[in-house]
């Protein structure tokens, strides 16, 4: 675990570079672990993606997988690769301050 | 954590429903996270790229030990049916995709999608009969350029 200064703020990350502790994040920390990630701009598309993974890692403790945001999120799986290319669902999660989410589907 | 995969290049041989699966999880959990992936079809494989069989794979009940059935009951003339249905039903319950489902949203995912020639013309198809996530009909050897730099995953 490592403590990370993002945007002004220090925020805990595991080994793999995802939240310990989901309250820290603000959008300012979100938008910069974006760029981080090498998406720039952060298109309101983006943040209906990780909006939605925020609302569902607190509705159902753990952050939806890839055909969830495909069905659920209203952005289809064609444009979520396009959004996220190295990997929808762990990269958003990354950026929305949420742990990866467990699922193999 | 050692070096990160950068590519798998999947390769589906069997035509039965626990045939299948494994390779297309693999395929798909790769692009998940954020591996490159083609998807080679081939033998009887090819039946989950065909527009008529991909909705009708079934599970392998004879000479299948894993499934703890005794080879005569496995047999029985429906019993392959009731069970696929009943592995189909769990399946949906866990929002598991039908293959047919499950091909179009590996697609969707920019992996490649292919199938094998030489299977191809041993069965007597073309590219009409299958469904149009398939991108080309492939040798072996194009497959292995395809495959280059990466890992080759068997199944």
């Amino acid at each position: 675990m490592t403590a990370r200064t993002i945007a002004g703020a220090t925020i805990e990350l595991n080994d793999e570079g995802f939240f310990e502790h989901p309250e820290q994040w603000t959008r300012e920390i979100g938008e910069q672990i974006a760029k981080d990630e090498g998406i720039d701009p952060v298109t309101p598309l983006h943040w209906r993606v990780i909006d939605f993974m925020r609302r569902e890692y607190f509705a159902k403790g753990t952050g939806p997988t890839v055909r969830m945001l495909g069905k659920t999120s209203g952005v289809t799986v064609k444009e979520l690769y396009q959004l996220f290319p190295k990997g929808p669902a762990k990269v958003a999660a990354k950026i929305a301050g949420i742990p990866k989410p467990k699922g193999c589907i | 954590m050692g070096e990160a995969i950068q590519k798998v290049s999947v390769v589906i041989s069997k035509g039965s429903l626990d045939g299948i699966y494994p390779g297309l999880i693999m395929a798909n959990g790769a692009r998940a996270e954020g591996i490159e992936a083609n998807l080679f079809f081939t033998f009887f494989g090819l039946d989950a790229i065909h527009r008529q069989r991909h909705d009708h794979i079934k599970i392998s009940t004879v000479g299948n030990p894993g499934l703890h059935v005794p080879t005569l009951i496995g047999g029985l003339p429906g019993l392959s049916s009731i069970v696929t249905h009943m592995m189909e039903k769990k399946m949906e319950h866990l929002d598991i995709p039908s293959i047919p489902e499950f091909i179009e949203m590996i697609s969707d995912t920019g992996a490649g999608i292919y199938a094998c020639k030489a299977s191809v013309d041993l069965f007597g198809l073309s590219k009409g009969d299958f469904v149009d996530q398939v991108d080309d009909i492939i040798t072996v050897g194009d497959f292995y350029d395809r495959a280059a730099g990466g890992q080759i995953i068997f199944t």
